[in-house]
């Protein structure tokens, strides 16, 4: 398969990296090194400039106002915007803006009005609520968090676990199980607002990840009218499953991207640090990192955009997009690690990225689908059937 | 656990601060009564952690009589949201030197206790 770039993806491809290196990194450089937001005068500067350039709102359908790109070209730009500290998780911190809740687009019409366009127009904000403490990987099954029809209402109770910007959200989505069937046919997906009474944020998840912290909450008797379900009563699953089919290929380039300016900074630090009379990169031992991270960083910028151009032509690409959720994480966190090993001391230290990308990568192997769930989906296209 | 920063109020003098060392976290001020009127970290920008975030604001209270307390956090980014939310939640609005200094959109929280 070839990558060759046409001359508009390595135009946008170049314009993106000099959005990064011009506007992106010097702001980093006045904030502390685990922030994940820049003033909200910056932000709107910045949204600005990527308006200009046709890149605003990736992820968006065009027909929705998002920019007229194709997938590949969309992972092609997700590889440059989070080469920066904050970029795993804050990819040049919200500029490029970004589709949110990708099943709103899928809404009634009242939906739309309700939520989507305020999301769209910046105005409104979201989360997705389908772990519980029962579990994540297996959410047909783990949802514990019970729907029952009262009257035109649904009564909502349950809790929700490891839940990114609830605090904060405007609204979100919430599966619960809505019938006596214990697998994935009785979820049904509801738009919850965040004021509603009964929705209750109880604490903050502190992980790995110091920004973009997770949340966990409880519902408690939370009266929805039947008018917020999101597609069909006990269909939800299918809108989780599809988000995170779609969700892996963005999230596996991001984690490339990453990979690739820590291998940048370890080639550039192997050739000017010096060790018993010669530099680093003359030293076996550290070239031998450095192939190992090319060979890491190419095979899994491979599958992400074998994935995005299968997709691109509308063909079955979730063989291919858990393939780069396994590959992109689990490279992007051995390539962290071994340019910390080359960098030494100051590998470790908040001086440098590397240390944020070090816990933040490790999260990436769990979040969206651990790597065993990515394998099992990948078993599962390959051989045919649902195993138990 | 709880979530709220309940560790006893110290004097904020030289003397308590000199034991404190470099680590990163989140601390509060507060007026003699125990009324939180700052809430701040030790991030990684910060020189000496802890220790020199607390000598600036001793400096900066200029003699006023002053409590806090201390927390190592090495996610005091996140620590330092949740104190801002819990103070919310109990005192219905932020510090007034937080809103001034820091103001930003900080999150809903209705904790257990």
């Amino acid at each position: 398969m070839d990558y060759q770039l046409s001359e508009e993806q390595q135009l946008i491809v170049d314009n993106v990296r000099r959005f990064v290196k011009e506007e992106i990194i010097p702001l980093e450089e006045n904030l502390d090194p685990d922030a994940g937001e820049i003033d909200p005068k910056d932000k709107q500067r910045l949204i600005a400039i990527t308006k200009q350039m046709g890149l605003f709102g990736l992820g968006i359908p065009p027909e929705f106002g998002g920019p007229e790109i194709s997938i590949t070209t969309q992972t092609l730009i997700a590889f440059e915007i989070v080469q920066h500290r904050a970029g795993l998780y804050n990819p040049s911190f919200g500029a490029f803006g970004g589709a949110g809740l990708a099943q709103l687009f899928e809404a009634t019409e009242a939906q739309k009005e309700k939520y989507l366009f305020p999301v769209l127009r910046g105005e409104k904000s979201s989360f997705f609520g389908l772990t519980e403490p029962s579990g994540g990987s297996d959410p047909g099954r783990a949802i514990q968090t019970r729907g029952v029809q009262d009257g035109d209402d649904w009564v909502l109770n349950g809790s929700k676990i490891f839940i990114s910007g609830a605090d904060q959200a405007d609204f979100g989505i919430l599966f619960a199980r809505t019938s006596e069937d214990k697998g994935r046919n009785g979820i049904t997906c509801f738009l919850i607002d965040s004021d509603m009474p009964g929705f209750n944020v109880r604490r903050v998840v502190h992980t790995l990840r110091s920004t973009k912290y997770a949340t966990e909450i409880q519902i408690e008797n939370l009266r929805v009218p039947k008018e917020n379900i999101l597609g069909e009563v006990n269909k939800g699953f299918a809108i989780a499953s599809d988000r995170l089919a779609r969700q892996r290929i963005p999230y596996a380039a991001g984690c490339v991207g990453v990979a690739i300016k820590a291998q940048q900074m370890a080639i550039e630090y192997s050739k000017l640090r010096e060790t018993f009379g010669g530099v680093l990169a003359s030293r076996q031992a550290i070239q031998w990192m450095i192939v190992d991270n090319e060979i890491d960083i190419r095979t899994s910028r491979h599958i992400c955009l074998e994935a995005a151009q299968k997709a691109d032509r509308g063909e079955d690409f979730r063989t291919e997009a858990a393939m780069a959720k396994l590959l992109g994480s689990e490279a992007g966190g051995r390539v962290v690690d071994r340019a910390m090993q080359i960098h030494g001391g100051y590998g470790m230290t908040k001086d440098l990225p590397l240390e944020r990308w070090y816990r933040e990568m490790r999260i990436r192997r769990i979040g969206e689908g651990p790597s065993e769930v990515q394998r099992l989906v990948m078993a599962r296209n390959l051989i045919g059937g649902s195993f138990h | 656990m709880s979530i709220r920063l309940d560790k006893p109020f110290q004097v904020l003098n030289e003397e308590n601060i000199k034991p404190i060392q470099g680590h990163l976290g989140v601390y509060q001020l507060a007026e003699p009564n125990g009324y939180v009127i700052y809430i701040g970290y030790a991030g990684g920008r910060s020189l000496f952690g802890l220790n020199s975030e607390l000598k600036k604001e001793l400096k900066q209270r200029d003699g006023k009589e002053t409590l806090f307390r201390y927390e190592i956090n090495m996610q005091y980014i996140s620590r330092y949201e949740e104190l801002l939310m819990l103070h919310q939640v109990d005192f219905g609005e932020l510090p007034e030197r937080v809103q001034k200094e820091h103001p930003h959109k900080v999150g809903r929280l209705t904790p257990l206790a």
